[in-house]
């Protein structure tokens, strides 16, 4: 279980988190939303130790800030936002950097495995930076997963945080990265996701946790959480929980163009005169 | 060279692993060369061959021969290895940590402060004790320049660490002004300096292996040789920090310790190379930068291939140096700028899409 206990986080003064509890389970997938600057990111970088908080993050009961590099990094990998690479290196060599000596590192498989899984397999000696967008979060989901390859490992399961895994790519791909990150559900690992797609995550996730404004606002059973009052009241605008026929499906629609809370000064556009006169 | 850096990039993407591991053979013999040809040629036209067949059949060295091959060509061609390895190890372990391949030592102050130690020395020693300057007169500019490196260093550390954690930004705008304070304060030094001294700055300035000697070797060499130990182990740290701080750290990469560690290493090597010939420029990026075009940025293999490639390339440069205008001696400086800038524009035009800057 990945729990965190009352984190606060601030950037120079600013709180970006508020004493936010969250709780994870393995065998689920735990997607957190909220609208832009409610602190999903921040939340997920505190989950992974890097960024500095009051609070306390533990890992099946053992504080993670008492857990060396290697150990956090055999327990648990991470997908961050925005991946650049300083330097030319191939789409293989990539993805063995994600492999961890005595855990996935003996098995030389791994990463064309890895690659095959998020549908790369002949990419392996093509050079990460000549990629797409798209391709180069899957190569580094595919390093992510080379990590962790085994969800379960030493009876305990293993962790796969995800911070925006699908926000580059297209809706086949989407489908095929959180397919991924269920299939490591399934099999007892456990998957923290940062999402924007309320659809995708009313899809994919079991659990949802809710933030707005540096503080959880809800979390609990998809189904629970994703209501219209909970939705609307995080996001500021009017949105509906509806389920679709004949796959009743849930999906999530804005019933109303109007935001219905202010979220910041909205002036209508109008032409703007500059006094040039000096 | 020209052909040996062809072969090299002309090289398929695939067996870049293979390449690099069969191109430390290739080096080394390059290496190998390198020496040869340093041993045998000089102003002084004693011929190796003529020296090694005597010995080879018994006969007795002359003393010209002795002090010509052992006091002056071997001293020179050792050190000549010794930085030329360093100074392209610190410049691929500075691009690794600042994940930029334009960073090199004389960016992060630590090259303007072993200068501004130079120069304070030579310019500062007609102040200082007549009997002080007898003893340690051949010392000062060397140790001068090792401190300087060292000082501004473990400076910059301070200023760019806060609670145990480096920001490689900070330390980057840091070392610019640093860079930037010591230039100014060896400009005033420079200043005061008689026409004498104005000479020796110069000399100094532009580098050259001419003052190697044995004692001076046996100072340098160790330090040199244990920062490119010290940086043996930092290959995959190096790679995992091209994906991002944050990311080698997930990976399980001891960052912090990987950043003291390279930090250290540079300034030892820089420090070093400095100390004994002076300001070489353009070994630190060139270096590196072709080798990572002509077999992946690998640190694994670019470290102890870069350590190879700088020392011959400072060998070969040095033969150069003092054979083109014999009897006099270019400084080495200029023959590594003259070699180095046009090949490095060359790499940039050619492979301009996969420099990225």
């Amino acid at each position: 279980m990945l729990q965190a206990k009352n984190i606060t986080v601030s950037f120079g003064g600013k709180k970006a988190l508020r004493g936010v509890d969250f709780t994870a389970q393995p065998g689920q997938i735990t997607a957190i939303v909220g609208p832009n600057g409610s602190g999903k990111t921040t939340l997920l970088r505190a989950l992974t130790g890097e960024v500095e908080h009051n609070g306390t993050v533990s890992l099946d009961s053992h504080d993670i800030a008492g857990m060396k590099g290697w150990e956090l990094a055999a327990r648990r990998a991470v997908l961050p936002q925005a991946a650049a690479l300083a330097f030319p290196f191939t789409v293989i060599e990539v993805v063995r950097m994600g492999l961890f000596g005595g855990t996935s590192g003996g098995d030389a498989t791994v990463p064309s495995a890895a690659l095959a899984r998020v549908g790369l397999s002949g990419y392996a000696d093509r050079l990460y930076q000549e990629l797409s967008g798209g391709e180069q979060q899957r190569v580094q989901l595919a390093r992510v997963l080379a990590q962790v390859w085994h969800p379960v490992w030493q009876g305990a399961a293993r962790w796969l945080l995800l911070d925006e895994p699908v926000a580059s790519l297209d809706i086949a791909h989407q489908l095929l990265v959180m397919g991924i990150a269920r299939d490591f559900a399934k099999v007892g690992g456990g998957v923290v996701a940062v999402m924007h797609d309320l659809n995708l995550t009313a899809m994919f996730a079991d659990t949802v946790a809710v933030m707005a404004a540096g503080q959880m606002v809800a979390q609990g059973p998809m189904a629970q959480v994703m209501t219209d009052d909970t939705l609307s009241h995080a996001y500021g605008c009017g949105l509906r929980v509806s389920v679709a026929p004949p796959m009743t499906s849930t999906f999530v629609l804005p019933h109303t163009a109007q935001l219905t809370h202010d979220i910041g000064p909205l002036a209508p556009f109008s032409a703007v005169r500059t006094n040039t006169g000096c | 060279m020209a052909a040996i850096t062809d072969a090299l990039l002309d090289t398929p993407k695939g067996g870049r692993e293979v390449t690099a591991r069969r191109a430390h053979l290739w080096l080394l013999a390059l290496l190998v060369i390198s020496c040869l040809f340093s041993l045998a040629y000089g102003a002084a036209g004693t011929s190796l061959w003529g020296a090694l067949s005597k010995l080879a059949t018994g006969q007795v060295l002359s003393d010209m021969e002795r002090v010509v091959l052992w006091d002056i060509r071997a001293p020179r061609t050792l050190m000549g290895a010794s930085v030329g390895a360093s100074l392209a190890v610190a410049g691929a372990v500075m691009q690794g940590l600042f994940r930029n391949p334009l960073a090199d030592p004389g960016l992060v102050g630590v090259g303007a402060g072993a200068g501004l130690g130079a120069i304070s020395a030579i310019v500062l020693a007609a102040w200082l004790p007549v009997a002080f300057i007898d003893l340690f007169g051949n010392w000062l500019v060397s140790a001068a320049a090792f401190f300087g490196g060292w000082a501004s260093t473990l400076l910059l550390y301070r200023v760019a660490t806060r609670s145990g954690r480096t920001s490689v930004a900070t330390m980057l705008l840091a070392g610019i002004a640093l860079g930037a304070l010591a230039g100014a304060v060896s400009g005033i030094l420079v200043y005061m300096a008689d026409d004498t001294q104005l000479r020796d700055l110069t000399f100094w300035g532009l580098g050259s292996l001419a003052g190697a000697t044995w004692p001076k070797l046996f100072v340098a060499g160790p330090l040199i040789l244990a920062s490119i130990a010290a940086a043996g182990f930092l290959g995959r740290g190096l790679n995992a920090m091209a994906l991002g701080e944050a990311t080698a750290h997930h990976i399980g990469i001891p960052v912090q310790r990987l950043k003291n560690v390279a930090v250290m290493t540079v300034a030892a090597s820089t420090g070093a190379a400095v100390a004994v010939a002076g300001g070489i420029g353009f070994v630190g990026i060139v270096v590196p930068h072709l080798l990572r075009l002509a077999t992946g940025p690998d640190h694994r293999m670019l470290l102890p291939n870069a350590a190879l490639l700088g020392a011959s390339l400072l060998i070969g440069a040095d033969v150069i140096a003092r054979v083109v205008i014999a009897p006099a001696e270019l400084p080495i400086g200029i023959v590594t700028a003259v070699l180095g800038a046009p090949v490095f524009l060359w790499i940039l035009l050619r492979r301009r899409g996969l420099v990225d800057l």
